[in-house]
């Protein structure tokens, strides 16, 4: 790249960006309701300014240079923002690429009498602001792939309560699809549970689980033999008719673990381990007897 | 050398262990219960080791030789207080400890063993009491 083309972009740069601005504000893929006029104003020069120093620096320019290790920290930082904002991709990736238009006005201007020049140039700025887009749209995918991330973390962390339902017994809702994480998480959290509040019946109720397979099952046996070996007795509720039929039909046996259909029968068996009894008080009879 | 102490408490034989299990550490007190089983001809054993915070498979497989041959000796084998960590462990190790009873605690762990024993001094009594009424 010639030092005149950086120096002509150099020179019309309130042109280009009001340029670009107007070419932003006009397009359709615009998101006022995301970002105001003054804060796409503020990012578009930030990113004009470091692709204008990036320029000036060499004449054998890529978009992979070390030169371009500002521009690359100030898209970033644009693109992670505008993932987490709820931008779309193509909103995101022309961002950079409406640029292109207004540089190549200011490029032709500049190169009006010699034509060979004014291809070569433009080619490559052209490559330039491609390889910066792409850049663009990766960064903002790794941006998307943070949230879900800590989406992830997030659920694991909210959807594993233990709940004491009596004294002595523990109820563990499993809610959603059962991984190795996962299982590590609520085993750990149980097992903690039931030593904090010395329990010695453990309610797994997995009717929110949507389904069970093989993996899901060695987890579940995996969780069950570490109660007993804490000294608690575990029993899985909630197995609803299409989890009964797969864990047949895949061959796993379950004989080994206490099962039950309902949550309420469970704790019924519950009760009954540990010798509890729970009885409806006939009120009006014990007013007769007064 | 190290030796955990045996307690013998009635018919029971009580055994707390205080630090982590070296493996001849758990060799010896392997010996040294079976040992005591016999000399005492107890009826149960209590393990305690909610104070262990390490185990291996080593110490896994200890457990359930003690428990084992306790079992061949008429005693029933309690493990109790076990940390979530160790049994998390033990599970991934894939030593679900078949054949050992388990208690939260000491406590629990004794009613435990005194109702097994008591159901198997029970049943004992059935028997002899079958046999004299055939004999009659």
């Amino acid at each position: 790249m010639k030092k005149a083309t950086a120096q002509a972009v150099k020179k019309n740069k309130i042109q280009i960006l009001e340029n670009w601005m107007k070419f932003q504000l006009t397009d359709e893929g615009l998101r006022d309701d995301l970002m105001n006029n003054e804060e796409l104003h503020a990012q578009s020069v930030l990113l004009l300014d470091a692709l204008i120093r990036a320029m000036e620096t060499g004449e054998t320019l890529h978009a992979s240079s070390r030169e371009f290790d500002p521009i690359r920290d100030v898209l970033g930082e644009i693109s992670v923002m505008r993932a987490r904002r709820g931008y779309s991709p193509r909103e995101t990736a022309s961002f950079v690429l409406s640029l292109k238009q207004s540089l190549f006005d200011a490029i032709e201007k500049e190169y009006k009498k010699e034509p060979e020049s004014l291809y070569k140039e433009i080619i490559a700025v052209n490559n330039i602001l491609d390889a910066l887009s792409i850049f663009t749209f990766e960064a903002f995918l790794k941006g998307r792939e943070e949230i879900i991330l800590r989406q992830t973390d997030e659920i694991n962390e909210i959807s594993t309560p233990v709940i004491r339902v009596w004294e002595g017994i523990l109820a563990l809702p499993i809610i959603g699809t059962l991984d190795s994480a996962r299982t590590q998480i609520v085993m750990e959290n149980l097992l903690q549970e039931i030593v904090a509040t010395n329990s010695s019946i453990a309610i797994l109720d997995i009717s929110g689980v949507p389904a069970v397979d093989s993996l899901v099952a060695q987890h579940l046996i995996k969780t069950v033999s570490a109660t007993r070996l804490m000294g608690a007795e575990c029993i899985i509720s909630g197995i609803r008719a299409e989890i009964a039929q797969t864990i047949v039909h895949l061959g796993i046996d379950l004989s080994n673990i206490k099962t039950k259909a309902s949550l309420a029968s469970a704790l019924r068996v519950a009760f009954d381990m540990m010798n509890v009894e729970v009885k409806k008080v006939d009120r009006r009879s014990n007013i007769l007897l007064k | 050398m190290d030796r955990i102490p045996i307690l013998k408490m009635g018919p029971f034989l009580l055994v707390t262990i205080q630090v982590d299990l070296y493996d001849r550490l758990a060799l010896n007190l392997e010996n040294d219960l079976i040992t005591m089983v016999s000399k005492t001809e107890a009826r149960g054993v209590l393990i305690d080791i909610s104070a262990v915070s390490i185990v291996d498979s080593f110490m896994g497989r200890i457990l359930g030789n003690i428990a084992s041959m306790s079992r061949i000796m008429d005693a029933e084998t309690v493990v109790v207080g076990m940390q979530p960590a160790v049994a998390i462990t033990l599970v991934e190790l894939g030593l679900t400890l078949q054949g050992v009873y388990t208690a939260l605690d000491v406590e629990k762990g004794m009613e435990l063993l005194q109702k097994k024993i008591g159901l198997n001094l029970l049943n004992n009594e059935e028997e002899e009491a079958d046999e004299d009424d055939r004999n009659l």
